[in-house]
């Protein structure tokens, strides 16, 4: 096989019209955004339908969209522009790093931060929840899907939940690993604050969004020229926001059969794992796990090695999140949240889907498995 | 008129008829350097190279045998230009309230001895630059000259690296891992004259892609002091997985140095070389008791050369910060997989219970294999991966 790239949690390919999209912007539409004259006007135009576009996405309005570097930026403007000083955050332990470092660290700074306990299946636990919110709450920041094993967390029933126990209490929901995949309508759920990521839904890097619900003042990460209504200043990145615009178009079309082919992808990939011993599914397929997400301990290995050897064969996954996985001593902290013992979670390896992925792919997939992991084995520690 | 003036290391000056053999490797070293087009003339223990810029004296820096460079202002034979030129060096430094000259005379038909040169040029220096005096035990700022066919007179002086002229001393096998003491290990030999080739042992897919650009990286560094290396990527995870599987664990760790000890000595007979060269330290790690080093030098012919052997870590790592391996060497990717690494290694393995568990494995089968899917790099510091 050419490429078998099931990675696509950590990133997928740029859509060719995405690729265009941004070619056309730098090449033909450069001018400022900000600037008075008709070229300027042009590329304005160009932000506020990729606006429209990406608020469609989650059924925001235009305006409640502000565009950011990506997902870590807008999970930390959501964050550090709605808590202040002294008061009380919840949250869950499976979180993104991008939500986790940020909260250790205005802990330190005097924050006061309840980290929710996930069940088995990596759900958050909702008595734990309500037990948690306080007068003095803030923030309630849940992610919705999550990156390592891809649970779905029951994001209207949180929302409702806090809104019972707490007036004051906002709702921010890491949406990143979900947009485009899973039905989620800011309107209808009544989330406060939730989080995109464009290069994850086959748009290009460097660029995210944040959905601030209207009436919502938030305090700015970036202060300077008052562009994204103050709350982002810097010149607008337009051909990423603009690219990032053609993704979520995309990402509506023909929606259900794209889900249909990544659910096939899942279904195959559980049911040939079987052959295959000691393949432990750490995100079995169900309604509480996303289809794109396929985690697997498999036992008497490292997920790192195996990734390695995968390599040879031209498929490319990744252990645990790739964007720490590189660094030394990094400790994955969901999959033990989920209480996997040791060796699974040093076992662990994520194949991520999307649409484009074949059922040949897991078949290869399975060939090769089944080539490396006897030698692997070999080693009986 | 300015030229570079190059000297080189009093040891290959003291050779005797192999000097030629010395200065003109030296000679293709510079050229190599700074390309071939300069015009460069030999004289007494110099080098003069008649066109100069400031980054020739930075590559200058970096060749093996050269002591110091200097830009050199050539003048006419006569005493009161060199007091003029002299007094001209000290006046565009900042600072100067004392000097001293320095002369040789070469040439001895010039009409005065170096004392005189000296106490002449220095009396023009003395009427023309204000408030300047002279200090012959430590001044601020010392000019030179030297009387030779030309007159060449100089202040500034670069360092150079020292040692013999690469490839001057024949070729080794440096054995090349991604930690700090190996490259250091290398530099040391290269700079006696050893031309080096490296091998790296490589435990894909235990260990990543990586760590093996990091000893590509290690390896890029060395060659901006060498020029060209020749980088042998070893697979050695069949070797590993067939000790794991047949001998004790705890002779894991010394039975792997054995066989890369070996698998070097096989590289070197295809390389030609003639010794090997590691950056093992006496007593450092497991591996490095003298028992051990006794047991992992045991079967083989070359010579070994260790040249850290009574180092300590620390002047290891000054050196390799000073050479620029350092920050290359600590980057986190392993390079033998943890899981390689038994948890209570021998620190003081007997030959003979070593040997009769390596019965156990088909070691020339096994090397073979390895050495006959290498994959060789040339490296230099162009190299892109």
């Amino acid at each position: 096989m050419e490429l078998v790239y099931f990675d696509n949690s950590a990133t997928t390919k740029p859509h060719r019209q995405v690729i265009d999209e941004v070619a056309l912007c730098m090449e033909k539409v450069f001018a400022n955004p900000s600037s008075a004259h008709r070229l300027g006007i042009e590329a304005e135009k160009k932000a506020s339908t990729a606006r429209a576009k990406v608020g469609r996405l989650i059924g925001a309005l235009p305006k409640e969209i502000i565009f950011t570097s990506g997902g870590s930026e807008a999970n930390n403007t959501a964050i550090l522009g709605t808590v202040a000083k002294g008061e009380h955050i919840v949250t869950s332990k499976i979180e993104h790093p991008s939500v986790i470092r940020l909260l250790e660290s205005m802990e330190a700074a005097g924050c006061q931060v309840t980290y929710l306990e996930v069940d088995s299946r990596g759900l958050v636990r909702l008595d734990q929840l309500e037990a948690a919110v306080k007068d003095n709450t803030r923030l309630v920041t849940i992610m919705h899907v999550n990156n390592e094993v891809g649970s779905i967390q029951p994001i209207a029933d949180i929302v409702r939940l806090v809104r019972t126990n707490s007036k004051k209490a906002r709702v921010h929901v890491d949406a990143v690993q979900s947009a485009g995949k899973l039905e989620l309508d800011v309107k209808q759920t009544d989330v406060d604050m939730l989080s995109l990521s464009a290069h994850k839904i086959h748009g290009p890097k460097g660029v995210g969004a944040l959905y601030i619900k209207s009436g919502l003042r938030l305090k700015p990460l970036i202060y300077g020229g008052g562009q994204e209504s103050g709350i982002r200043s810097g010149t607008e990145n337009l051909p990423g926001i603009s690219g990032f615009g053609v993704a979520a178009g995309a990402a509506v079309e023909d929606k259900q059969k794209k889900a249909d082919r990544i659910y096939l992808v899942k279904k195959h990939f559980i049911e040939r794992l079987s052959e295959i011993d000691a393949a432990v599914i750490n995100s079995p397929l169900d309604n509480m796990h996303i289809d794109s997400i396929l985690n697997v301990s498999f036992g008497g290995i490292r997920g790192e090695v195996l990734l390695h050897a995968l390599e040879d064969y031209n498929i490319y996954v990744s252990t645990g999140s790739a964007c720490s996985s590189k660094q030394e001593g990094h400790n994955n902290y969901v999959l033990p949240a989920l209480g996997l013992k040791k060796c699974d979670v040093e076992g662990a390896v994520r194949f991520s889907f999307s649409y484009d992925n074949t059922l040949e792919e897991v078949d290869y997939t399975i060939e090769a498995l089944k080539k490396i992991l006897p030698f692997l084995r070999r080693l009986k520690r | 008129m300015k030229c570079l003036l190059v000297k080189y290391s009093s040891e290959i000056t003291l050779k005797g008829l192999n000097r030629k053999v010395f200065e003109e490797g030296l000679l293709r070293e510079v050229r190599r350097r700074i390309g071939q087009e300069h015009r460069i003339d030999k004289e007494s223990g110099r080098f003069f190279i008649h066109t100069y810029s400031d980054e020739m004296i930075e590559e200058l820096q970096k060749v093996f045998g050269i002591l110091r460079v200097t830009v050199a202002e050539i003048v006419e034979k006569d005493i009161e230009a060199i007091g003029r030129t002299a007094a001209e060096q000290i006046r565009t430094i900042n600072g100067v309230r004392t000097f001293k000259i320095e002369s040789k005379r070469a040439d001895k038909r010039f009409p005065f001895n170096s004392m005189e040169i000296s106490s002449e040029a220095g009396g023009y220096v003395l009427k023309s630059v204000e408030g300047i005096r002279v200090d012959v035990h430590a001044p601020d700022v010392t000019v030179k000259v030297e009387v030779r066919d030309k007159v060449y007179v100089y202040t500034k002086e670069y360092e150079g690296i020292g040692g013999m002229p690469y490839k001057s001393a024949g070729k080794g096998i440096l054995l090349l891992s991604g930690g700090i003491d190996s490259p250091v290990a290398g530099f040391m030999m290269a700079k006696r004259g050893l031309e080096l080739s490296c091998v790296y042992y490589h435990s894909h897919p235990y260990t990543s892609e990586r760590a093996k650009d990091k000893v590509v990286d290690l390896a890029r560094k060395l060659s901006e002091y060498t020029g060209p290396i020749r980088l042998y990527i070893v697979p050695f995870t069949r070797i590993q997985m067939d000790i794991m599987e047949k001998c004790r664990e705890d002779e894991l760790t010394i039975i792997m140095r054995r066989f890369m000890m070996k698998l070097a000595e096989l590289a070197a007979s295809r390389e030609g070389a003639k010794a090997l060269v590691t950056g093992e330290s006496l007593g450092q790690v497991a591996s490095q008791t003298l028992e051990s080093i006794f047991v992992t030098n045991s079967e083989l012919e070359l010579p070994v050369f260790r040249p850290l052997i009574g180092w300590d870590k620390v002047d290891i790592m000054d050196v390799s910060r000073r050479i620029g391996t350092y920050d290359i060497s600590i980057l986190p990717y392993e390079d033998c997989c943890t899981v390689f690494v038994p948890k209570h290694p021998k620190t003081r393995p007997r030959l003979e219970e070593i040997k009769r568990s390596e019965e156990k494995l088909d070691m020339m089968g096994l090397m073979e294999e390895a050495l006959e899917n290498a994959e060789i790099l040339v490296v230099d510091k162009t190299f892109e991966k």
